[in-house]
């Protein structure tokens, strides 16, 4: 192999490995915890790198059996979906509050499409350093700067939209009608110990989440959103909930009339302000995305 | 697994009663195991131990009865 083409190559499957880094966020809504899975992903996107890279070498030394043979190779990533879901789906059972199907879904879907991202990225640097009739090093470095605004690009457009930016999120006022236990007027539970419901009203913070227009009412009504939010929500602050102590699982439940939904959390840290800002920021989850606004029926029924 | 779970989310919906707590002997019947208690107290210390050995929730119907409902 020549140096010209191992230069470009290396610095196509660095932008990409590269690009995969800057997408692996780490706080305790995504699920890459632990050392074990960064290497996992580090792994897999170095390897889509090196998929991207190669692909315009090889056609340009009119290999296309090797062409060919990337492709098929690119299918392989499919299979990140399913390992992400599988685990994920074991590890449910451990949970005390779940994440619910539908946010795994979501996270799997996001860690196979990251992958693809990266070998994007790595493509448009060897692509651009290949295609520019430059002199080596200055086509290595126009490549190499086309992939990472590839990848920055690609990190502005594929960035998650989150609870915050389709409703507004604030606190509730918890109150007790005998034993239901209700948020702003939203009736969430049956709480029959008197012990449980003054711990309730005590330590307990309501929230309510008010949809901004019909297409964040629709997402908001769907159960594995509001089983993110309630998971988050119990992971970040923490819940007074064990497997014989049920009685604080956190709720979330929907005004059926307005669409607004309620939650009430027993944390363990008692700050409001932090606990709004989770819920401001869950993600909303791409399978539960509605949009009745899109349609014309759905733009009538709204005015 | 997927059943456990959707118990957890829809707990008006996936519900099983399992145990029935009263004070009232004409105010309970049925498939579940029902539990006379003497009086308020009873009652209540009755329905806490059930929940905790069953991992339930009590909830409370009114009129001395308590019912512990797995989630």
């Amino acid at each position: 192999m020549s140096e010209g083409h191992f230069l470009r190559i290396a610095a196509a499957v660095a932008v990409g490995t590269f690009a995969r880094l800057i997408m692996l966020r780490s706080d305790y809504r995504q699920y890459p915890s632990y050392p074990h899975a960064y290497v996992v992903h580090l792994g897999l996107g170095f390897i889509a790198a090196s998929l991207g890279a190669l692909a315009v070498p090889a056609i340009v030394t009119r290999n296309f059996m090797a062409a060919s043979i990337l492709a098929l190779a690119g299918q392989q990533f499919r299979e990140v979906r399913d390992m992400e879901r599988r685990s994920l789906e074991k590890l449910e059972d451990t949970e005390l509050v779940p994440r619910g199907t539908a946010y795994i879904e979501g996270i799997a879907r996001v860690f196979e499409a990251r992958n693809y991202l990266a070998m994007a990225a790595a493509l448009a640097t060897s692509l651009v350093s290949y295609a520019l009739p430059l002199p080596r090093g200055m086509a290595v470095a126009a490549g190499a700067a086309c992939g990472l605004f590839t990848a920055a690009v690609i990190r502005g457009v594929f960035g998650r939209r989150v609870v915050g930016d389709i409703a507004v999120v604030r606190e509730g006022r918890i109150r007790f009608d005998g034993p239901l236990l209700s948020v702003d007027g939203i009736v969430l539970a049956n709480i029959g110990l008197a012990e449980a419901r003054s711990i309730i009203e005590t330590q307990g913070i309501g929230v309510v989440v008010e949809p901004k227009n019909d297409n964040a009412r629709a997402t908001l009504a769907n159960v594995g959103q509001r089983q993110a939010i309630v998971h988050d929500a119990a992971s970040i602050m923490g819940v007074r909930v064990d497997v014989s102590e049920r009685d604080f699982t956190p709720l979330m439940r929907l005004d059926i009339t307005t669409g607004r939904a309620g939650m009430v959390i027993v944390p363990m840290e008692r700050d409001i302000e932090a606990l709004l800002e989770v819920v401001r920021r869950v993600p909303v989850i791409e399978t539960s995305v509605r949009k009745p606004l899109a349609t014309r029926a759905g733009r009538i029924a709204a005015d | 697994m997927h059943i456990g779970w959707a118990g957890i989310m829809d707990v008006t919906l996936e519900h099983v009663i399992a145990a029935i707590v009263t004070t009232r002997r004409d105010r309970a019947g049925g498939g579940a195991p029902i539990f006379f208690a003497d009086d308020e107290e009873d009652l209540h210390r009755m329905a806490v131990y059930l929940a905790r050995i069953l991992d339930g929730v009590v909830h409370d119907l009114g009129g001395g009865t308590f019912i512990v409902v797995k989630h």
